[in-house]
């Protein structure tokens, strides 16, 4: 009897501390402090072909961090198929790292949550200096005229790869400019069971690329200046139809490429069975595809006309990833010393070089790693004709319901269902209704 | 509850017959400690009940009136009353929201009768058969339980893969070696996704009926078909007139949980589509994440949360009174 009751009281006991020690969590100060200068804790976003390539490449750099500052960096690669939710969960509890790598569109949807240290002009100073990155990778840190809610690390921009076997037993012999070259390229090469250009229409990310630099070119943004959603004007009408009429007009994009969304298009690639693809630095991809270097060029993604440029000359969004500090840290300046290391010019030029992507501290783009052709044309493209995505707080709400929009207008074309003016718009005017009120 | 009382008052007969006039004072902590145990003993339980169920939804009933968007996440007690304004745009049937919520909710219902049926008539029919013992019974059985053995996310993987259009074995037999398609369907994308979900929901559901089925079948005793037989009762009329009826104790809570279930799953929609299910096949709990984590707006999210709870509290309630009673009169 009494072992019984020792038994339940130590039961209730425990009970009682779980509650409490659950309960207690998201309490710690919402501001930095230095209580535990010894450690960081580090959340790596996936660049590497996996999670165990990205382990490699970071782990000997936060081991060299180590040895200069004392500092052990916790590492966690963590896939992006989580990577957003597991930000949202840390922000809402406050148990999250204290440095983490975010995409660099949802600067301003998580600035908005506040639980991102802003990079004020005194923070920048502690890590060099604003000036020392590119303008356009610093235009995709968070809403204008606001201090950045995170710096850049790895930046990347959109180039038309292009397989050279398939170019040339179908006598192509230069990539196409334009994107009427793209669709008549396209039709040539579109014949049994090959075709032209890749898609990735179940993607919601990467629909959004490719219809917000459409609509770039058309003259026509998915925001207005002072934030409001504006989806169903004719520039961006116009332009969600031209992307998913590659498909349901040009037909130079196989059908079976409306449900992709695990880069199946790639993999269609390598396999010399879609000639081209739009995407951002896909060269480390295609290595792993088995495909060497010289089995694919790379040219910039196409324009209405002439040449690539600012405004309606707008080839790619700037895509990257950025480095962000928790304001909860409890390390806040060995935090920031860890930030300072990965953008150094050292650190960069190794990062990038393994990654394959272009690096935004300028210093670090003289090393002749990154002017060779493959690399050359995505430097250009970020420094001459890159426009970062809207910097609006909605932003992931955008991505989500016009990724969907595009992603069920190719799921029509793909079907044979016709892709008109009134179909499109009546698609982006549901995705409108879906945003918040402002 | 009836264990305890008797418990109870027999103790109290026997303090009564010990010791009649003593204080009762001397024995009230004996009594207590009786009469407590239970209790302590259910405490650990409850607590842990408390905080992984009840306080979790507490929490969400409360955010369920705030304007919960990523403004606020970070401390979200400083988030403002929305009043019933999330309710108020969740049950706007003109308005967009309120009329994608109807109709994933209508999808919702549609696929559940659906995949509910199937799953029992599937497992009756199999249940029923494997009655007769046959050589290779043993292994049939072992067979027909691997998809409810599987974990879901390996079997639901497998199955978004054979759906794949061009490189799937689903459209590999049906279109490329059958022939019965003019051109090779979708299946992950537009209506057709609706037929992928409930194939998959079906295979993964109807082993529990199987087996639910399996051991109430157990339960009623060989002879009544002999006697039934004997009488010239053919095998249908076995089936209809005495399997049937005698599990209904057995279907009345199989058909209540495959339901609550199915009209509940997340896994097998989100890991056959993705994030963005396409809308034939937009299930209402599919649809309440897209509403709350891809648009950060957990508000609204967690309005229709409670909405459907309420829901299926309602249908809860009515079909147990509604079953209960027939089954009290069929008794009587």
């Amino acid at each position: 009897m009494r072992r019984i009751r020792a038994a339940a009281v130590g039961a209730v006991t425990l009970s009682f501390v779980l509650t409490a020690a659950a309960c207690g969590g998201g309490t710690s100060g919402s501001e930095g402090s230095n209580e535990q200068p010894k450690t960081l804790t580090y959340w790596a976003s996936n660049q590497g072909a996996n999670l165990e390539v990205d382990k490699k490449v970071l782990q000997p750099e936060l081991d060299k961090f180590e040895k200069r500052t004392g500092i052990e960096v916790k590492l966690e690669v963590v896939p992006w198929s989580d990577l957003l939710n597991r930000i949202l969960t840390a922000t809402t509890s406050g148990q999250g790292p204290d440095v983490l790598n975010i995409g660099n569109t949802w600067s301003a949807s998580l600035q908005a949550s506040g639980a991102l240290l802003p990079w004020d002009a005194k923070n920048f100073e502690a890590i060099g200096g604003k000036d020392r990155f590119l303008e356009s990778a610093l235009g995709s840190t968070g809403v204008e005229g606001q201090d950045p809610a995170a710096v850049p690390l790895y930046s990347m921009a959109y180039a038309l790869y292009y397989n050279k076997k398939m170019f040339a037993d179908a006598g192509i012999e230069k990539p196409p400019a334009t994107w009427e070259e793209l669709a008549e390229t396209g039709r040539k090469l579109s014949k049994d069971g090959k075709w032209g250009l890749g898609a990735e229409g179940s993607n919601l990310s990467n629909n959004i690329h490719q219809v917000f630099v459409l609509a770039k070119q058309h003259g026509a943004d998915f925001f207005t200046p002072d934030g409001k959603a504006d989806f169903t004007s004719d520039g961006a009408v116009a332009a969600v139809k031209q992307y998913v009429d590659l498909m349901a007009e040009d037909k130079v994009i196989a059908p079976g490429n409306a449900e992709y969304a695990q880069n199946q298009s790639l993999s269609d690639f390598a396999k010399d069975k879609t000639a081209m693809v739009l995407w951002q630095t896909a060269s480390a991809t295609f290595k792993t595809q088995g495909m060497s270097e010289d089995e694919w060029g790379v040219a910039p993604a196409p324009v209405q006309s002439g040449e690539p440029g600012r405004g309606k000359a707008t080839n790619s969004m700037v895509a990257g990833i950025n480095m962000a500090v928790f304001k909860n840290t409890k390390n806040i300046d060995g935090a920031k010393k860890f930030v300072k290391f990965m953008t150094s010019d050292e650190e960069q030029v190794v990062l990038n070089k393994a990654y394959g992507s272009i690096p935004p501290v300028k210093a670090a783009q003289q090393d002749p790693a990154f002017s060779a052709p493959a690399v050359a044309v995505l430097r250009d493209t970020l420094a001459t004709s890159a426009t970062a995505l809207p910097q609006v707080p909605e932003e992931s709400q955008f991505e989500t319901v016009v990724g969907t929009a595009v992603k069920n207008l190719f799921a029509d074309a793909a079907a044979g269902r016709a892709v008109t003016t009134e179909s499109v718009r009546a698609e982006l005017e549901k995705a409108q209704q879906q945003m918040p009120n402002k | 509850m009836t264990t305890t009382t008797a418990a109870l008052s027999a103790g109290e007969r026997t303090a009564r017959k010990d010791d009649p006039g003593a204080a009762p004072r001397k024995r009230r902590p004996g009594r207590l400690r009786r009469v407590g145990l239970p209790y302590l003993l259910l405490l650990p339980a409850l607590l842990l009940e408390l905080l992984v169920h009840l306080v979790p939804m507490v929490i969400g009933i409360v955010v369920s009136f705030k304007e919960l968007t990523q403004f606020y996440i970070r401390d979200w007690g400083t988030a403002p009353w929305a009043g019933l304004d999330n309710f108020s745009l969740a049950v706007d049937f003109d308005a967009p929201v309120g009329k994608a919520l109807l109709s994933s909710f209508l999808t919702t219902c549609l696929f559940t009768v659906l995949s509910v049926g199937l799953c029992w008539l599937l497992g009756a029919a199999a249940a029923i058969f494997m009655q007769e013992t046959f050589r290779g019974r043993g292994i049939l059985r072992t067979l027909f339980l691997v998809p409810y053995a599987l974990p879901v996310y390996a079997a639901v993987i497998t199955w978004a893969f054979m759906f794949q259009r061009d490189n799937g074995l689903v459209n590999h037999v049906l279109h490329d070696q059958l022939g019965l398609t003019d051109s090779a369907p979708f299946w992950l994308i537009g209506d057709n996704s609706f037929i992928a979900l409930l194939v998959v929901s079906v295979w993964k559901g109807w082993p529990f009926a199987f087996l639910t089925l399996m051991a109430g079948l157990q339960n009623i005793p060989k002879d009544i078909y002999e006697a039934a037989a004997l009488d010239g009762a053919g095998v249908w009329q076995q089936v209809r007139r005495i399997t049937l009826p005698a599990l209904r104790p057995v279907n009345q809570v199989l058909v209540l949980v495959l339901f609550l279930w199915t009209f509940n799953d997340f896994n097998t929609p989100f890991v056959l589509f993705g994030k963005a299910a396409p809308e034939a096949a937009d299930l209402i709990s599919i649809h309440i994440y897209q509403s709350s984590f891809q648009t950060w707006n957990f508000g609204t999210g967690s309005a229709m949360s409670v909405l459907l709870l309420l829901f299926l509290l309602v249908v809860t309630g009515v079909y147990l009174r509604f079953t209960s009673r027939g089954r009290k009169a069929a008794d009587a």
